[in-house]
């Protein structure tokens, strides 16, 4: 199964390569630094630091948007195609198919990552650049594995898209949530409490997005690759969890 | 994929967007003029909303931020004084910036060397104070910032037992080895009988040779304010 699963990733890379994907991920690239070299100049003070900042915070979330977009709409492509159909007609069990995809959206995910890692080398130590470029790649792994269940859940590229884009938010920001939910200023009520109860096994479910691709790393160099072993850590168990509930969703399909 | 020529296109639909484009561009023009307006400065929202809002990235927002109110005085079309800004708003916002950020030292430079520079005694003191508030939180990084307002204590608003009091503040907290002894004796400097313009070269030049200053927008800065001073200097 593993010759299947390479030759799928394969093809998933080549069309998006061919797909003008690369066009793109390049002109966020030469935008992000315009628009952060023009806030740079502004700054009176800690200019560098202000615009690695903006730099790394707008390509992180641009990698994350066109990453999540070409997963949706070409898996969504393929399934009006009926290519899926194509594809599982031949000797080939599903779950072969849907590695082979996931290790393509892998592979793709490493580009648009190493060439903003590479951009922020301009500002920072090249230790600093490794690990936030690591931590992007994983962020992305995670991003690429849940915008696939998505589509075979929903099968349409706007519930798809929507998805993703609230289960990244959610992610990135469900630490804050549940500190003011916690915090001095919270009533102690019945209602609290079950928000609370509620906010607690979201987050359970949920990976700790914010400590992924920190920007302290690259303005303030305090990243260590200690930091670094649990985000792989949470990136497989993530992986792993994400798979298995979109093979389940697969093998039940009726296709 | 070749597209095919222009004449395939019915007449109607090219009709319809030279019409669609004729009339947006009649409509843009008929639109009344903005007129800049000059806005007030919001409050800043709380600590936890700004947390919720970075998305777990608060050091890209606290730089964002600040930029934000940096430009405040210079809205679209308008440029408001500072000292026209609500002071305490400010400070809110210097605040979160600094909390969202803590090692950052941007908010600390504007409220000493932009907000605190105005000509209104009140405002100057409220930035002055929050720069010493705020000294306290992290002294062997903050100290330049407060030996910025101990000088300009001195010779501005003349009130030399306050600016001895933030010299003291140094000397007591700033203890740190990275912290030069030129700014731990800074008591003795605000004692001696130097006038402004000397004060801030000593302080403005010690800070660079000791490196303390290296971000060349910072330096650029510097050098245009001590210019400012001596023009001023050889006015009177």
């Amino acid at each position: 199964m593993i010759k299947q699963i390479q030759t799928i990733a394969f093809y998933t890379l080549i069309e998006a390569l061919r797909n003008r994907l690369m066009w793109l991920i390049v002109l966020v690239a030469l935008t992000g630094i315009g628009l952060s070299g023009f806030l740079g100049e502004i700054a009176i003070t800690e200019s560098r630091q202000v615009q690695v900042a903006l730099l790394a915070t707008f390509l992180r979330f641009s990698a994350v948007f066109l990453l999540a977009t070409f997963v949706v709409t070409s898996m969504v492509r393929e399934l009006n195609d009926k290519g899926l159909e194509l594809v599982l007609s031949l000797p080939l069990p599903r779950a072969g198919y849907l590695l082979g995809k996931l290790t393509g959206f892998a592979a793709l995910a490493i580009v648009p990552a190493l060439l903003f890692g590479l951009l922020t080398l301009f500002f920072t130590p090249s230790t600093q650049t490794a690990l936030w470029t690591i931590s992007l790649i994983s962020e992305l792994w995670i991003v690429a594995a849940f915008s696939l269940l998505c589509v075979l859940s929903f099968n349409q590229s706007m519930a798809a898209l929507s998805a993703v884009m609230a289960f990244y938010l959610l992610s990135r920001s469900i630490a804050a949530l549940l500190l003011i939910g916690k915090g001095p200023l919270g009533a102690n009520t019945l209602s609290q409490q079950v928000i609370n109860f509620i906010l607690d096994i979201i987050a359970a479910l949920l990976p700790r997005l914010d400590n992924f691709t920190r920007t302290e790393w690259l303005v303030y160099h305090n990243g260590t690759w200690a930091v670094l072993l649990p985000l792989l850590a949470q990136t497989g168990i993530y992986l792993a969890l994400l798979s298995g509930a979109a093979l389940f969703d697969l093998y039940r399909k009726n296709l | 994929m070749r597209e095919r020529p222009i004449s395939t296109v019915p007449k109607s639909a090219l009709l319809l967007l030279a019409l669609g484009l004729s009339l947006q561009i009649a409509w843009h023009a008929t639109q009344p003029q903005r007129l800049a307006q000059a806005e007030d400065l919001p409050p800043a929202p709380s600590l936890f909303v700004l947390k919720v809002i970075s998305l777990g990235d608060p050091i890209a927002l606290a730089k964002a931020l600040m930029l934000y109110l940096q430009a405040f005085d210079n809205q679209p079309g308008i440029s408001i004084p500072f000292h026209k800004l609500d002071y305490t708003r400010v400070e809110g916002w210097l605040g979160r910036i600094l909390e969202l950020d803590p090692p950052g030292q941007y908010p600390l430079l504007a409220a000493g060397r932009i907000y605190g520079e105005v000509t209104v005694e009140t405002r100057q003191r409220q930035m002055h104070n929050f720069v010493y508030q705020r000294f306290f939180d992290d002294p062997n990084r903050r100290w330049p910032w407060l030996a910025h307002v101990a000088v300009t204590t001195k010779h501005q608003l003349h009130d030399l037992p306050l600016a001895r009091k933030y010299a003291q503040a140094i000397r007591l907290n700033a203890t740190g080895t990275e912290v030069p002894h030129w700014a731990k004796q800074m008591e003795i400097f605000i004692l001696e009988d130097l006038d402004e313009l000397e004060s801030a070269k000593v302080l403005i030049g010690g800070l660079l040779e000791g490196g303390q200053i290296s971000d060349t927008h910072e330096i650029r800065f510097l050098e245009r304010r001590l210019q400012e001073m001596e023009a001023k200097a050889k006015a009177r």
